[in-house]
């Protein structure tokens, strides 16, 4: 198949598997074997262009407005092959996950379906070559994240949950569109080759970027928009290692990558996004060491992960964030489809209630034991070559000659170190808790787990076990690159088509090393104590559990804003609005009453009114002749 | 004028257009003759005249266009040139005449036309609402057809009045008739409401008419023959008159009460096609005619269609009843519609033009989904309804895709309308337009804000009683009225050149002046 055929096809394929899914009545067979087929076909048509030489782009136009043509335009270049290999992968993984994890859940046609829609709309966002094709994708992800976070029947909270992710990300998206219509007009054209070829001012430039940034910070789960990743837990398992590894999150930073030479020449968008990636990676950090729900740890962890890629972005280094996008897509995925196993395992979300399952689980122990430590950043594994090179970006801008000022440079190399040691001990803390000491099943709460964990009616084992074929066969797949992509940094091949530097190993490895082990240690030191490392934080953590309280405030200074001025508006249109309408009405009918009243005056009064009148007439008739 | 060089032609496109009146027309005085006892047969022969209407809407898509000769005849721009056209005198001594013509502006609202109209037919075949014999509704279906493809049709500014007006009995019959507790006052208030802007619409045609010396608007458009004062009046009293229609806040309030008690066929007509001859007149007439007067008035309209999809938004998020708010969203919609209208760019129009049917194929959607589930439950109220996924979840998923699509979900038709008509408002530049748009964006994030806030209340949680003892399968004949609604919105989602396709002239010919 020639690669100008391949390259459309491959968003096109799930997106139309994923259609078909929805609106035909398939069994359960069926919607599995559509599913995996269109996820198979598109990781298949992505080796097609994996193998093609050099990039190229073709397009098929879509309408004109006006003077703009929007085409449905696909560019291939190694980078954008990259990514669409980790999606396709993982969501390969992620279908064939589903079929087992949610073997009696009636709901599963429409369920792999929706994987499939998300898994093209992500391949339409890498692929494209048009700003508003783009957002097209863009913005179908958000649908598809609020129908599968909304999945869960049982949960009560799911569809809050589901709302909250579409309309955090929506109003991310606000600036998105805003910022890509600046763009579009002023290049005259939505075409992104043409929009980065083009000479913006400066000030139009850094409004339209900050304008985008916004989006990104929505989608990409950035501070202050990151709120809704920790909530969207309530979504199946599988779907939390989809939007986590490959869709959703990921696309922020790609769209970042995308106009990465429109960022280069505009500081003050990368000192934002500089700022917004340090307060992240901390934040996110920091209130994963405080959570009990093994699923939120991983959240937060992903919020402070995405910090690193954007801080890459804002420092320069597009290729480090794009390494690190892979390793993390890998490490990801892997930990999350093996927290499915755990849960599916115990029953509970709740680490206070785990405990004591590596002789039970030794497949899920050591994908998690891979996935934390790429995590972590632990050499060799992947995660500690992807985060060096945020590192060394970071130091490298440090120095000044990048765009970004010196001292945003400082604030994300001094956040990003931090947060290491950081990392390594919630890291730690999770596979402690989770794995080693006693089992808590049985704890003082009893066996209350079996409703509202998941969709999957579930009744406990009486003793945990690994998943079956089908679940376990994806961590398998996944930790071969959980563990060896880093060592890709060493290949050639892979590092001129990501334009990644040598992987030089001097003196700067050490203090992230040492902030490593003493993570690391720290919480092993405490647990051997007896208790969960978290309880060190001490008062500290409610706070921290809460993520700082930003959704209070967001609840304060918007949602609340929005719903008072709802209730005065509404007020003003029953009131004002309609009430002139209506008073008009019964005006009139006023005075056709009252003229009718006067109709009926008795004789005396009536014949005085005629003699009036015709006084007045008569005077006015003498006023008009004279 | 260079329509002295044209030959009077007759052939097979000008009886096409006269047969889209005449069938609707003969169609609904068969209907209506036909005998009590007979009553499903006669809504059977009015879905087959709604049929052949609609297939006659499909005829001009294969016509050759644009290709003919034509003279400029003085003029600094090409004149408007219908695909197909039809001049006949008919009332000389009022300078009237019957002049109908189709281009790409009206094409897509003529084809949407039919399809409602033949979809509703179908839908009355089964379901008639309690109030009245269903052939007379079936009837006044195809009265109100007649009005509406003729103002879509009329090249003449007389005749596009006469058929304007031609809508408001009958429409005016199917909520007193056959609507809900509180029909009477909702009929009442919407007829004599769009009453009032009728006579400010007659008080624009007759200046325009006097003025200009001709109401044939071929002649009139993108043709400055009327002085600055005059086109300045005739837009403030047009733009008044469409506003109403459209509906534009603050003159929508007819619109929630209306929706509200009409029946669902009722209402699908309402939202899907007579709203839009308000916005289509404000394109075709007020721009048209007095494109001056556009350019004057646009900075308002602007700033009162931003104000329309906040204010439309914000009093959809405390709305409880479900077709008032599907009402309120259309308030909204229009709100983006005359957004792009005011920008007076191609851009802008054309986003207006996806964005009007785009709302029709939409919002008919939900007004007929709105209408079975507040039949089937008995209630229209948010408080009682939820749970409908889990005991109805075909008919959920409909809603939820009417209601993704609505709140302008890319990929799907109500995307366009809305973010071009924010492209177009960064566009125009300045100050103004710039502060619009960012309005106009936030307002689209408050359509989703309340769109979802219905499918949590409807869809999710636990069902209550009036959704559990409600009938879950949807019968063959709402497939049928409702699969063509989801198709064309996910058609012209994803190819909005169905749309726009060949619109470009018409619109430079219509902005000629005012750009």
């Amino acid at each position: 198949m020639s690669v100008d055929v391949a390259g459309p096809l491959l968003p096109v394929v799930p997106l139309i598997t994923g259609l078909i899914g929805l609106v035909l009545p398939l069994g359960r067979r069926a919607a599995a074997a559509l599913g995996t087929a269109g996820a198979a076909v598109a990781l298949l048509l992505t080796l097609v262009l994996l193998s093609a030489s050099g990039p190229f782009e073709t397009g098929v136009d879509l309408a004109d407005f006006g003077d703009l043509t929007v085409s449905f335009g696909v560019a291939i270049n190694p980078a954008v092959v990259y990514v669409a290999l980790a999606v396709t992968i993982v969501a390969l993984c992620v279908q064939v996950y589903s079929i087992t994890y949610l073997h009696d859940d009636d709901r599963y046609g429409p369920y792999a379906a929706q994987i499939s829609l998300f898994t093209g709309a992500m391949l339409l966002v890498v692929i494209a070559n048009d700003l508003i094709v783009m957002l097209i994708g863009w913005e179908v992800m958000g649908a598809c994240s609020y129908l599968l976070i909304g999945h869960d029947r049982r949960l009560p909270e799911a569809p809050a949950a589901a709302v909250k992710a579409f309309l955090v990300t929506r109003v991310g998206d606000i600036g998105f569109l805003l910022g890509i219509a600046v763009l579009i007009t002023a290049a005259g054209t939505p075409n992104l080759t043409e929009v980065l070829a083009t000479d913006y001012s400066p000030g139009t430039l850094t409004a339209a970027l900050l304008l985008v940034l916004a989006g990104v910070a929505g989608k990409s789960a950035q501070f202050p928009l990151h709120t809704w990743l920790p909530d969207a837990m309530a979504g199946p398992t599988p779907i939390s290692a989809l939007i986590h590894a490959a869709t959703m999150v990921a696309a922020g930073v790609w769209v970042v990558f995308r106009l990465f030479p429109l960022y280069t020449r505009s500081p003050a968008a990368l000192a934002v996004l500089a700022v917004l990636a340090a307060i992240t990676i901390a934040l996110g950090a920091l209130s994963a060491t405080a959570q009990d729900d093994i699923k939120r740890v991983l959240a937060w962890s992903t919020v402070s992960q995405i910090g690193y890629m954007t801080g890459a972005l804002a420092v320069g280094s597009p290729a480090a964030a794009l390494f690190h996008l892979l390793t993390h897509a890998a490490f990801k995925a892997l930990l999350f489809l093996a927290a499915g196993a755990v849960i599916h395992a115990v029953g509970t979300n709740l680490m206070t209630r785990m405990g004591g399952l590596r002789e039970h689980m030794p497949v899920t122990f050591w994908s998690f034991v891979i996935g934390l430590g790429a995590l972590a950043g632990l050499p060799p594994l992947s995660g500690f070559w992807s985060k060096e090179n945020v590192l060394t970006a970071a130091a490298h801008a440090t120095e000044g000659g990048e765009t970004v000022p010196i001292w945003a440079a400082w604030l994300i190399w001094i956040s990003a170190l931090l947060s290491v040691g950081v990392t390594a001990w919630y890291s730690t803390r999770l596979l402690l808790r989770t794995f080693f000491g006693v089992s808590r099943a049985h704890g003082p709460a009893g066996p209350a787990w079996e409703i509202g964990f998941d969709d999957a009616r579930y009744q406990a084992p009486s003793a945990p076990h690994d998943p079956p074929i089908l679940m376990r066969a994806p961590l398998i797949l996944l930790a071969i690159p959980a563990a060896l992509l880093g060592l890709a940094a060493f290949a050639p091949g892979f590092r001129t088509a990501l334009e990644l530097e040598d992987p030089h190993l001097g003196v700067a490895v050490a203090l992230p090393m040492l902030l490593l082990v003493t993570g690391a240690g720290t919480a092993w030191w405490l647990w051997l104590a007896g208790f969960d490392p978290a309880q060190a934080l001490g008062r500290a953590r409610p706070l921290l559990a809460a993520g700082f309280r930003i959704d209070d405030l967001q609840d304060r200074l918007l949602v609340r804003p929005a719903k008072v001025l709802a209730r005065w508006v509404t007020a003003g249109d029953i009131r004002i609005v309609d009430a002139a309408v209506t008073g008009t009405g019964t005006g009139t009918t006023a005075v056709g009453q009252a003229l009718k009243e006067a109709h009926r005056l008795p004789l005396p009064a009536a014949a005085v009114a005629v003699c009036a009148a015709a006084l007045l007439l008569g005077a006015i008739a003498w006023w008009g002749a004279a | 004028m260079y329509r002295d060089y044209l030959e009077p032609s007759w052939g097979l496109p000008q009886a096409l257009l006269i047969a889209l009146l005449a069938v609707p027309l003969l169609g609904a005085a068969v209907v209506a003759l036909f005998p009590a006892a007979r009553d499903r047969q006669a809504r059977l022969v009015a879905t087959g005249f709604a049929t052949v209407t609609f297939l006659l809407t499909l005829a001009p898509a294969f016509s050759s266009r644009g290709e003919g000769w034509f003279a400029y005849g003085g003029r600094s721009t090409v004149p408007l040139l219908p695909w197909v056209e039809v001049d006949l005198d008919w009332v000389p001594s009022l300078g009237l005449d019957l002049h109908l013509g189709i281009d790409g502006i009206s094409y897509p609202l003529i084809v949407l036309t039919g399809l409602l109209t033949a979809l509703c037919c179908a839908y009355t075949v089964k379901k008639v609402p309690d109030g009245g014999s269903g052939r007379t509704l079936a009837a006044l279906l195809l009265v109100l057809e007649v009005g509406v493809l003729g103002t879509f049709l009329a090249l003449d500014l007389i005749l596009f009045f006469l058929f304007f007006e031609v809508v408001l009995l009958p429409m005016y019959a199917v909520i007193a008739g056959w609507g809900g507790l509180a029909r009477r006052a909702a009929a009442r208030k919407f007829v004599l409401y769009t009453l009032a802007g009728s006579v400010l619409l007659l008080l624009g045609v007759l200046i325009v008419v006097t003025g200009a010396g001709t109401g044939d608007l071929v002649t009139l458009t993108g043709a400055a023959e009327l002085s600055r004062n005059t086109q300045y009046a005739v837009f403030a009293l047009l733009a008044v008159a469409f506003a109403i229609k459209a509906p534009l806040w603050p003159l929508h309030t007819w619109l929630p009460d209306a929706h509200t008690e009409a029946p669902t066929v009722g209402s699908v007509i309402l939202a899907g096609v007579l709203l839009k001859m308000g916005t289509y007149g404000l394109i075709r007439v007020g721009v048209g005619v007095a494109p001056l007067g556009a350019a004057w008035a646009a900075p308002a309209l602007g700033v009162l269609a931003v104000v329309a999809i906040i204010a439309g938004a914000l009093i959809c998020l405390r709305q409880t009843e479900l077709k008032r708010l599907i009402a309120y969203s259309s308030v909204g919609h229009m709100g983006f519609v005359l957004l792009g209208i005011a920008t007076l760019s191609v851009t802008g129009i054309q986003a207006a033009l996806l964005g009007n049917v785009a709302h029709g194929l939409i919002t008919g959607l939900l007004f007929f989904l709105a209408g079975t589930i507040k039949d089937r439950t008995g209630t229209g109220s948010l408080n009682q309804l939820s749970g409908l996924r889990e005991t109805a979840p075909r008919l959920a998923g409909l809603v939820g895709f009417a209601a993704v699509a609505s709140l302008g979900l890319p990929g799907l038709a109500g995307f366009w309308g809305e973010a071009f008509a924010v492209v177009a408002a960064v566009q125009r530049g300045g100050p103004l337009w710039t502060t619009l748009a960012v309005i106009a964006a936030i307002g689209g994030a408050l359509t989703a804000a309340y769109f979802l806030r219905l499918l949590r209340r409807l869809t999710h949680g636990l069902p209550t009683p009036s959704v559990t003892s409600a009938p879950a399968g949807i019968s063959g004949i709402e497939w049928l009225a409702w699969a063509p609604l989801v198709l064309l919105t996910l058609a012209v989602g994803v190819a909005p050149a169905l749309i726009i396709g060949d619109t470009l002239q018409p619109l430079t010919t219509l902005l000629g002046v005012a750009r």
